[in-house]
């Protein structure tokens, strides 16, 4: 799997995902491409190590002087359960399934015109992130963007512009990109997508609904 | 000047610790942990903007957590500073912005019970190695690297670059390691 992904995730994303700076929504962008990508994951593990470096070198607060008892109270306490985190289901890696509620089939999709449909996953509002399908051989309105885009594929595949993108390929679309992303025939396309800003729509009437669609 | 005379001294190899904190709920090796780690993880709270009480709070839990999840740690994928900084950083996104942080799914394997010594000694050369590298820095530089990590730098700064593919992922980690260290010159 992973060494059929050729779109990866930058060196300065992966970088404020180490360092936890990342709003919610392209952290969970980060999250699904790790869960398909070995090398994505091995870069961002070293860049956690900077992080180790740092806290090694940050020069120590005192703490208070109860405080080794206090911390030993608190591990008699119990610890809250951590359930293995395996995949579960075939298309959605597992920091997905745990915004969906399930696999595919509980996704709550709505319409978005051309048979495209979306569904929005709930994030903090710093960022948005949706689930996008597009129908086998279908496109996405020609589209530029305010923001950062981040679109990464989970099931079939999608070409524009740029290049052709399948699964675990992740497309970073900025304000210097105009594109109208096509599904491959054959198999109905489900991404990922997370911006910063809502989409500015080329067409005017996809614009007139965008403040309703959350995109 | 104690301070810094500390700081250029290496950092010891902690992953004994943890054994003990598995094989033997040994409490006099989480003392020692605690003594030495506690202390940054609340230094590193509080440059990150919270104030004294809650780090404390927040240092006493994520080393609660470094107890109860000592059988989670790999001693081949990362140093015992590198594991407690992602417990800081994941605790301080929950204390903090009160975000949800999604983390990918687990590798398919866990922690090797006995992973090869020769992988945990690579592993810890390799950090030690960043860690020269990183204090080696024009301080300017440093600053920067210090600010992405403890500041909140906006998600607006970050620019679109082509990540580098890189074989197993603890050997990537590793290859990772040495590419970030030349990088830092
Ligand atoms: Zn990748
Ligand atoms: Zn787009």
């Amino acid at each position: 799997m992973t060494d059929t992904i050729k779109h990866h995730l930058t060196d300065t994303l992966l970088t404020a995902y180490a360092a936890g700076n990342l709003p919610e929504a392209f952290n969970l962008m980060v999250a699904t491409h790790l869960s398909l990508c070995d090398s994505c994951r091995a870069q961002a593990e070293a860049l956690e190590a900077v992080g180790g470096c740092l806290l090694t070198d940050c020069g120590p607060q005192a703490m208070t002087g109860d405080a080794l008892a206090a911390t030993f109270a608190r591990i008699e306490a119990g610890s809250p359960v951590t359930t293995p985190r395996k995949r579960t289901s075939a298309v959605l890696p597992q920091p997905l399934v745990d915004y969906v509620g399930g696999d595919v089939s509980t996704i709550r999709w709505k319409s978005i015109g051309m048979g495209v449909r979306q569904a929005i996953l709930p994030t903090s509002s710093a960022a948005s992130a949706r689930l996008l399908f597009i129908p086998a051989g279908a496109a996405v309105p020609d589209h530029g963007h305010r923001g950062i885009e981040l679109t990464m594929v989970l099931q079939g595949a999608f070409s524009d512009e740029v290049d052709r993108f399948a699964r675990g390929d992740v497309e970073i679309a900025d304000e210097g990109l105009d594109h109208m992303p096509v599904a491959d025939p054959g198999e109905d396309c489900i991404c990922l997508a997370v911006t910063d800003a809502p989409l500015r729509f080329n067409s005017w009437i996809p614009r007139l609904v965008q403040p309703f669609l959350r995109i | 000047l104690n301070g810094k005379s500390e700081r250029t001294q290496a950092d010891i190899d902690w992953s004994g610790h943890i054994s003990r904190i598995i094989e033997a709920q040994d409490k006099a090796a989480f003392a020692e942990l605690f003594a030495h780690f506690a202390p940054r993880v609340k230094s590193f709270l509080m440059r990150s903007g919270s104030n004294a009480t809650l780090a404390e709070d927040c240092a006493q839990d994520v080393m609660a957590t470094v107890w109860h999840k000592a059988h989670l740690y790999d001693p081949a994928r990362a140093t015992v500073a590198t594991w407690i900084f992602t417990i800081a950083r994941n605790r301080r996104i929950d204390a903090l912005r009160k975000d949800r942080r999604p983390e990918p799914e687990d590798l398919p394997w866990g922690p090797e019970p006995e992973p090869p010594i020769a992988d945990v000694m690579a592993l810890q050369q390799e950090t030690e190695m960043l860690r020269v590298a990183i204090r080696a820095l024009p301080e300017a530089q440093r600053e920067l690297i210090e600010q992405a990590y403890f500041g909140d730098l906006s998600h607006r700064e970050i620019a679109a670059q082509t990540g580098l593919p890189l074989g197993t992922i603890k050997s990537r980690i590793r290859l990772a390691l040495d590419r970030l260290r030349h990088a830092m010159k």
